[in-house]
């Protein structure tokens, strides 16, 4: 409390308010550490510059969308998704159980979102840019891919099926 | 000379605003509510369509779709009401804090003008279906140009509002040199100068790209870095909805309450660290961007840390002022004190539930801010779940407690059946309790925000329990807001004039502690400005640099079809 007739300048901090803060600092040490060691030892991570492209006229890879196989279990997949159709191309995909998979995504028009339910794959499309993450597939069972960017009037409809099958 | 300690502070002495400045104030509130009652009106909107009940079909030859309602909810709710209310209020903080007039009245005449000017131009478009674009309007979705200059009169007219308080400060120094800023208008000074900063971003992405690209002079845009220029501005925007809350929390409720603002210096070091560390945090909003490398979007994570410390520093010291303020009253207990509160009171009630619900808000935030935590919500409903709990809550709940002494005050009426203003803020607690429980949920379970949800091929079973609450949230906030333009439009219309000695206070909070024993750094600009400028430049300099020299013109050209 405030001492009567003090005419000390001083910050004044209540024993409560002290501890309060300490508190404060030591939560907010925890999860930053506990999101650090997420991202940076355990390799959860977020999108990362990958690629510039010309949304206007899509080359190489981008000319035959879809799944291809690296090596055994290994698979790198290319996406694009579209304002004029509202779909992505291609509109489904299917891998065994146990792969591993890169997605590629861009957009030939204006934003849009990419969402893989049930996992971490969470991206926003940018035209221009590349977006890249990647997954690996332990339990059999259907994932859509939604938009998740507002994208026009058949944005709601906007999706596709990525389904992990028995080996 | 300073004046002695303890005494002549003259914070309750009276001072009479002048019968041009209360209008002046009510003007902005006029506009503020009249936007909030329309914007208002699309969100059941929304909220019904998730869960089956489509209304857009029948108001379909005025509103195309649910997105252009959505776009008018956003726009009207996220940037008329708030920016209006909070310019209003400030401008009654300024002048009441510092107990004198506004030194160049008609500059703010001119923001203020400049502001509604805006607004038209801005609302024109939308009602015209020619930019549904929704409030972050990314390109390449474009809008009619007079969408963009609209906004952009609407920002710059904020601006001048606070260039007219800066002057107003810069007089009232002059005339006080020793004096502490008081509390009120030193929040609203910070607030408004954290606003300048913020909206650079914003300013830059539209008169660089977005308004020369509608016009036809630029081939395109750089989608990209409009979404940094965005965020830029979109994070501090949160903040600049909640300081003027802040303003009302520290300064003002404790009086309400009957009791005294616990520490003076802690909060004011709590606006200054929101000033310093409100910016310099905007790749948080942008964890999942394809553009922006993951080392800067980490940094941005713990800048967005560090801002939940002076959250934490206003969350105790306002509620130590209510417990002091409560045990005065004779509250008793532990927790018990709180039932002592003045509940009876609209305006107090309405506060005291934005700032319980805000709880809920900053802990979602801290999830949002966690880096690859975000993975999990991004642009799902979750992410509109935890904002209204800040923006549709925190700070407009706040801003409905404070017209319910505002109102009165400016018109000179009572209040309207002051029992339905409790009603009101209870009805907007329970209401938004049961939505935004629902969205956040929702959001965990995978579904995407801005979606007509009752439409999407997607929607699984397992969904629809909760869409339903959605729907039952939003019509019980229906209720609540339609009792709010209600109490507000017969308080302004009422007949019944305020007697001598019934005059409204406006509730100022003295502290605890004097504020002329608050150290002299707490109350110097300098160091600060200095510091805010510094951070943003390391926190943002890089990246902006590299996504310039790399922009890409090409990228984002319009669709050749209009998408919706």
């Amino acid at each position: 409390m405030s001492q009567p007739g003090s005419t000390k300048q001083s910050v004044h901090i209540d024993p409560y308010e002290k501890n309060w803060m300490r508190i404060s600092i030591i939560l907010l040490i925890i999860f930053g550490t506990a999101v650090t060691v997420a991202g940076f030892a355990l390799g959860f991570q977020v999108p990362s510059p990958e690629e510039r492209v010309d949304p206007n006229n899509l080359t190489g890879p981008w000319l035959n969308p879809g799944l291809r196989e690296l090596s055994p279990g290994v698979y790198e997949v290319y996406i694009i998704a579209n304002a004029t159709t509202w779909q992505f191309d291609p509109p489904a995909v299917e891998v065994p159980v146990g792969s591993t998979v890169t997605f590629y995504v861009t957009s030939r028009d204006i934003q849009h979102g990419f969402k893989l339910q049930d996992t971490n794959i969470n991206m926003q499309i940018v035209p221009g840019q590349v977006s890249k993450l990647t997954y690996t597939f332990d339990e059999v069972g259907e994932y859509p891919y939604i938009c998740t960017e507002y994208c026009g009037l058949r944005h709601a409809a906007m999706f596709g099926s990525f389904t992990v099958v028995e080996k | 000379m300073a004046t002695p300690p303890g005494r002549g502070r003259g914070l309750l002495a009276a001072y009479e605003v002048p019968k041009t400045d209360k209008r002046f104030i009510g003007a902005h509130i006029l506009v503020a509510v009249i936007a909030l009652s329309i914007g208002t009106l699309f969100g059941p909107l929304q909220a019904f369509e998730h869960s089956g009940i489509d209304l857009y079909p029948y108001i379909q030859p005025v509103f195309k779709s649910y997105y252009q309602g959505l776009t008018i909810h956003g726009v009207l709710n996220a940037l008329v009401w708030t920016t209006f209310f909070i310019t209003g209020f400030f401008t009654l903080t300024i002048i009441y804090g510092f107990k004198r007039g506004l030194r160049y009245p008609k500059l703010n005449r001119v923001g203020f003008w400049t502001m509604v000017v805006g607004l038209v131009m801005a609302a024109v478009p939308i009602l015209l279906d020619e930019a549904t674009v929704l409030y972050t309007f990314y390109p390449p979705l474009q809008a009619n140009w007079a969408f963009y200059a609209g906004l952009t009169l609407v920002v710059v007219g904020s601006w001048i509002e606070g260039y007219g308080f800066f002057f107003t400060y810069r007089a009232w120094r002059k005339e006080n040199p020793d004096t502490r800023t008081p509390f009120i208008a030193f929040g609203s000074l910070i607030t408004m100068a954290m606003w300048q900063f913020a909206t650079l971003g914003i300013a830059v992405e539209i008169l660089t790209m977005l308004l020369p690209w509608s016009l036809g002079l630029i081939e395109g845009t750089d989608p990209q870095l409009a979404r940094t220029y965005f965020w830029f501005t979109g994070h501090p925007l949160v903040y600049f909805w909640l300081l003027p809350a802040y303003v009302s929390w520290y300064g003002m409720l404790p009086r309400q309450a009957g009791g005294k603002l616990f520490s003076d210096s802690l909060a004011r070091l709590a606006f200054w660290l929101f000033l310093v560390l409100s910016v310099p945090l905007g790749f948080h909003h942008q964890f999942v961007d394809p553009g922006i490398p993951s080392g800067w979007k980490y940094i941005h994570a713990v800048l967005t840390y560090s801002v939940f410390f002076p959250s934490m520093l206003t969350a105790f010291t306002v509620i130590a002022s209510l417990e002091r303020a409560a045990r005065n009253r004779g509250g008793k207990g532990l927790l018990g004190w709180v039932r002592a509160l003045p509940w009876n009171n609209g305006s107090v009630t309405a506060q005291l539930l934005a700032g319980i619900l805000f709880m809920f808000g900053g802990i979602g935030g801290l999830t949002n801010a966690s880096y690859n935590v975000n993975l999990v919500i991004h642009n799902t409903t979750w992410v509109p779940g935890h904002f209204h709990l800040t923006v549709a809550t925190a700070a407009t709940l706040s801003f409905m407690g404070i017209s319910y002494w505002l109102g009165p005050w400016i018109t000179g009426q009572p209040l309207w059946k002051p029992r339905l203003a409790v009603i009101q803020a209870w009805t907007w607690f329970i209401g938004m309790l049961i939505f935004s429980n629902a969205m956040h949920v929702l959001g965990l379970l995978g579904a995407p925000r801005r979606t007509p949800l009752g439409v999407a091929p997607y929607v699984p079973e397992e969904w629809s329990g909760h869409l339903l609450r959605v729907g039952l949230g939003g019509a019980i906030l229906l209720v609540s807001a339609v009792m709010f333009v209600w109490i507000v439009a017969r308080t302004a219309g009422g007949k019944e004039r305020l007697g001598a000695g019934e005059e409204i206070e406006i509730p100022v909070a003295e502290s605890l502690q004097d504020p002329q024993l608050t150290p002299l750094w707490l109350d110097r600009w300098v160091p600060w400005l200095v510091g805010t400028v510094l951070l943003i430049l390391i926190a943002y300099g890089p990246q902006l640099i590299d996504q310039i020299a790399n922009i890409d013109l090409g990228s984002g050209r319009a669709p050749t079809i209009r998408p919706w």
